[in-house]
C-alpha cells in the first residue's frame, strides 16, 4: 500500500507524507458530507416539531361559580383536558394528611394548589403512564380507592390532589400554569 | 463487466429485450428452473401469501387514498363516505380492513414455519433478520393505517402507542411532542401518519425484494432442515411449486372472502364506530388482535419503562434468535425436546393474546406474568442450553431417501452403500 502510494505520487515524497495527506483529505471530504448530510436533514426533521401556530401561547379562561362542590370539570388548554375541581373540606384534609413516605413521586398538597384556593385543584387530565384520560370528575364516576381520579386504561389511581398512589403511571398527575384572576376565575396559559 | 447478455429466448421481440437487460433470463432463473427441495409442506405456502397479501394492501390502499381525507375534522367522515357513497367503496375498505389482520395471520405462521423448522439457522441468519425488520415494518404500517378512519380506538390506540416513547428517560416528552408535532394526537399527527403509512408499504417492498434476494442466496429450507445435497433432492420452482403455491393460494382467498363478505367487522372494535374524542377515554382500550400479545407483555409489567423495554425486547430477542439458539440441528422434527416446547412458546403467545384483550385483574395479571416468563425464558435460557443438554435424532443422509420407495420393509435410512436411484418413475 505505502509502496503504491509513493508509486503513484512520482516517488518524490516520502511514503508516509503522502499517506498522511490522503488521510487528511479523506476526513475533510467524509467531514463536510456528514456535515451537509446533517444539514439537508434538520429542516426535514425539524419541520415535524410543534409549529408555530400549535406553539402560540394560547390561554383559557374558566369561570369557576358554576363548578359544585365535590364535582370537577373538565376544560381544553392547548388540546389537553384540564381538570378543575372543586374538593370538599374532607377531600382536602385527606389530601393534606398524607404521610410523604406512602407517595409513590412525594409532593405535599400545599405545593400543588395556589396558596388561599385549597378548594381548586387544578391539573393536566392526562395519566402520567399512557395518556388517557382518568375518571373521577363526576362524583358518579369511579374514583379510585384515594377518591380522585381512575385511569381506565391501566389501572392508576390518583387522590384527590392529583397524586399517583397506584401504578403503573410513575409520575403525578401535571399541573399546568394558571393563575386566579379572581376568586372564582382562572386564566390556564 | 460490461457486455451484452447471450439470450437463449426464442421470441426475437423478447431475446432483444433481454439481449439488453436480462430480465427474462433472471425470472426463468429465479422462479422457473430454480432448484427447491422437494420435500416442501403447506407451511412453505406462506411466504406467497405473504407476498399476494402485500400487493392486494397495496393496491386496495391506492384507491382507498383517493376518497379519503387525512383532516381530523373530515377523516372520519370521508371514511364513511367510502363505506356509503364511493362506487364498491365498502369493498375495497373492507378488503383493505380484513387484509391487515390476513396478512399478519399469514406472517405469523411463516414466523411459526421459521421457528419450529430452524429456518433461522446458518447460513439464513441474514434471511431471518431482514423478516424480523418486516415485522416491525408491518407493525409500524398497520397501527399508523389504523389511525386513518379517526375513530375513538383510532386516537386513543395512537395515543397510548405514542406515549410509550415518553417512557425513554430525558428526551421522552420531546421525542413524543416530534412525534405528534403538538401537545396531543391532533391534526399534525394524522397528516403525517397518512403520510407515512403511504411510504412504510413501499419501504416492506424493498425489504421483501431483500429477504428474496437472500433467500435465493441460501436457498429455502425444507421439513428436515438438512441441506440439499444433490439435484435430487430439488425440483424446479415451476410448475411445482407455482402450483403448490396456488392451491395454497385458493383455500386463503377463499377464507380471505368469507370474512370480507360475510363477517367483515369481525375483527374490528365497536368503539372504531364512534368518532374520535380528545376528551373521552373509551372504557377498554384495546390494540387489534395481532398486537395484543405484545400490549399483555406491556402490561405484564408494573413499570412504565420496564414494560415498554420488555414489550420492544420480546421483538428484539428474534433479531439475536440465531445466536442464542446453539443446537446445529434445525429442524424440530429431530429435536426430542425443543419440539413440544416449541408448542408451550406458541401456547404462551396465545396466552397472552387473550391477557391482551381483558383488564388487567386477577388471573389476567398472574397469566399474564407467566406467559411473558416463559416468553423471554424460552429464547434466552431454553435456547442457549437446549443445545447442550439435548440429545439430537439421527438425522436422514439426504431429503431423497426418506421420500422415496422404502425397500427392505424396515424404513429407515438407505445404507450408505445403496446408491440412491434418480428420478425415475415408480
Amino acid at each position: 500500500m505505502a509502496e503504491l502510494a509513493a508509486a503513484g505520487t512520482g516517488g518524490h515524497h516520502g511514503a508516509h507524507g503522502g499517506d498522511g495527506r490522503r488521510d487528511f483529505l479523506r476526513l475533510i471530504t467524509a467531514s463536510g458530507a456528514v456535515i451537509g448530510v446533517g444539514a439537508i436533514a434538520w429542516p426535514l426533521i425539524d419541520s415535524m416539531n410543534p409549529s408555530k401556530d400549535v406553539l402560540a401561547l394560547s390561554s383559557v379562561e374558566t369561570d369557576l361559580t358554576p363548578i359544585e362542590l365535590g364535582s370537577g370539570i373538565t376544560v381544553v388548554w392547548r388540546g389537553k383536558p384540564i381538570f378543575v375541581r372543586h374538593r370538599t373540606e374532607k377531600e382536602i384534609k385527606e389530601a393534606e394528611d398524607v404521610q410523604m413516605s406512602q407517595l409513590i413521586e412525594p409532593q405535599p398538597d400545599s405545593e400543588r394548589v395556589k396558596a388561599g384556593h385549597a378548594q381548586w385543584i387544578v391539573l393536566i387530565g392526562i395519566c402520567t403512564h399512557l395518556g388517557c384520560v382518568p375518571l373521577g370528575n363526576k362524583p358518579t364516576d369511579p374514583r379510585g380507592e384515594w377518591g380522585g381520579w381512575f385511569c381506565p386504561c391501566h389501572g392508576s389511581q390518583y387522590d384527590t390532589s392529583g397524586r399517583v398512589r397506584h401504578g403503573p403511571a410513575p409520575l403525578n398527575l401535571y399541573i399546568p400554569p394558571y393563575a386566579f384572576e379572581s376568586n372564582t376565575k382562572i386564566k390556564i396559559g | 463487466m460490461a457486455g451484452l447478455h447471450k439470450s437463449d429466448i426464442k421470441n426475437p421481440v423478447l431475446n432483444w429485450i433481454d439481449t439488453r437487460m436480462p430480465v427474462f433470463t433472471m425470472m426463468e432463473k429465479e422462479y422457473g428452473s430454480f432448484p427447491t427441495p422437494k420435500n416442501f409442506n403447506y407451511f412453505w405456502n406462506f411466504g406467497a401469501l405473504a407476498m399476494v397479501t402485500l400487493a392486494i394492501m397495496i393496491v386496495t390502499g391506492i384507491f382507498l387514498a383517493m376518497n379519503y381525507t387525512p383532516n381530523t375534522e373530515m377523516a372520519f367522515d370521508s371514511v364513511q363516505r367510502i363505506m356509503r357513497d364511493v362506487n364498491y367503496g365498502w369493498l375495497i375498505r373492507y378488503v383493505h380492513q380484513n387484509g391487515a389482520s390476513m396478512f399478519f395471520i399469514v406472517v405469523y405462521v411463516h414466523i411459526f414455519r421459521g421457528l419450529y423448522y430452524g429456518s433461522y439457522k446458518a447460513p439464513r441468519e441474514l434471511l431471518w433478520i431482514i423478516g424480523v425488520a418486516l415485522l416491525l415494518a408491518m407493525m409500524a404500517t398497520a397501527f399508523m393505517g389504523y389511525v386513518l378512519p379517526w375513530g375513538q380506538m383510532s386516537y386513543w390506540g395512537a395515543t397510548v402507542i405514542t406515549n410509550l416513547f415518553s417512557a425513554i428517560p430525558l428526551v421522552g416528552t420531546d421525542i413524543v411532542q416530534w412525534l405528534w408535532g403538538g401537545f396531543s394526537v391532533s391534526n399534525p399527527t394524522l397528516n403525517r401518519f397518512f403520510s407515512l403509512h403511504y411510504l412504510m408499504p413501499f419501504v416492506i417492498v424493498g425489504l421483501v425484494f431483500l429477504h428474496v434476494v437472500a433467500l435465493h442466496i441460501t436457498g429455502s429450507n425444507n421439513p428436515l432442515g438438512i441441506d440439499v445435497k444433490s439435484p435430487q433432492d430439488t425440483l424446479p420452482f415451476h410448475p411445482y411449486y407455482t402450483v403448490k403455491d396456488s392451491v395454497g393460494l385458493c383455500v386463503f382467498l377463499a377464507i380471505f372472502a368469507a370474512i370480507v363478505f360475510f363477517a367483515p367487522n369481525m375483527l374490528g372494535d365497536p368503539n372504531n364506530f364512534i368518532p374520535a374524542n380528545p376528551l373521552q377515554t373509551p372504557a377498554d382500550i384495546v390494540p387489534e388482535w395481532y398486537f395484543l400479545p405484545f400490549y399483555a407483555i406491556l402490561r405484564s409489567v408494573p413499570n412504565k419503562l420496564g414494560g415498554v423495554a420488555m414489550m420492544f425486547g420480546s421483538i428484539a430477542v428474534l433479531f439475536v434468535l440465531p445466536w442464542l439458539d446453539t443446537s446445529r440441528v434445525r429442524s424440530a422434527r429431530f429435536r426430542p425436546i425443543y419440539r413440544p416446547l416449541v408448542f408451550v412458546l406458541v401456547a404462551a403467545v396465545v396466552v397472552l393474546g387473550m391477557v391482551g384483550a381483558h383488564r388487567p385483574e386477577g388471573i389476567w395479571v398472574v397469566l399474564g406474568r407467566v406467559a411473558t416468563t416463559y416468553y423471554f425464558l424460552h429464547f434466552l435460557v431454553i435456547l442457549p442450553a437446549l443445545g447442550i443438554l439435548e440429545k439430537p435424532l439421527p438425522l436422514p443422509e439426504s431429503i431423497s431417501n426418506p421420500v422415496l420407495p422404502r425397500r427392505g420393509g424396515g424404513g429407515g435410512p438407505l445404507p450408505g452403500g445403496v446408491p440412491a436411484a434418480p428420478m425415475e418413475k415408480p
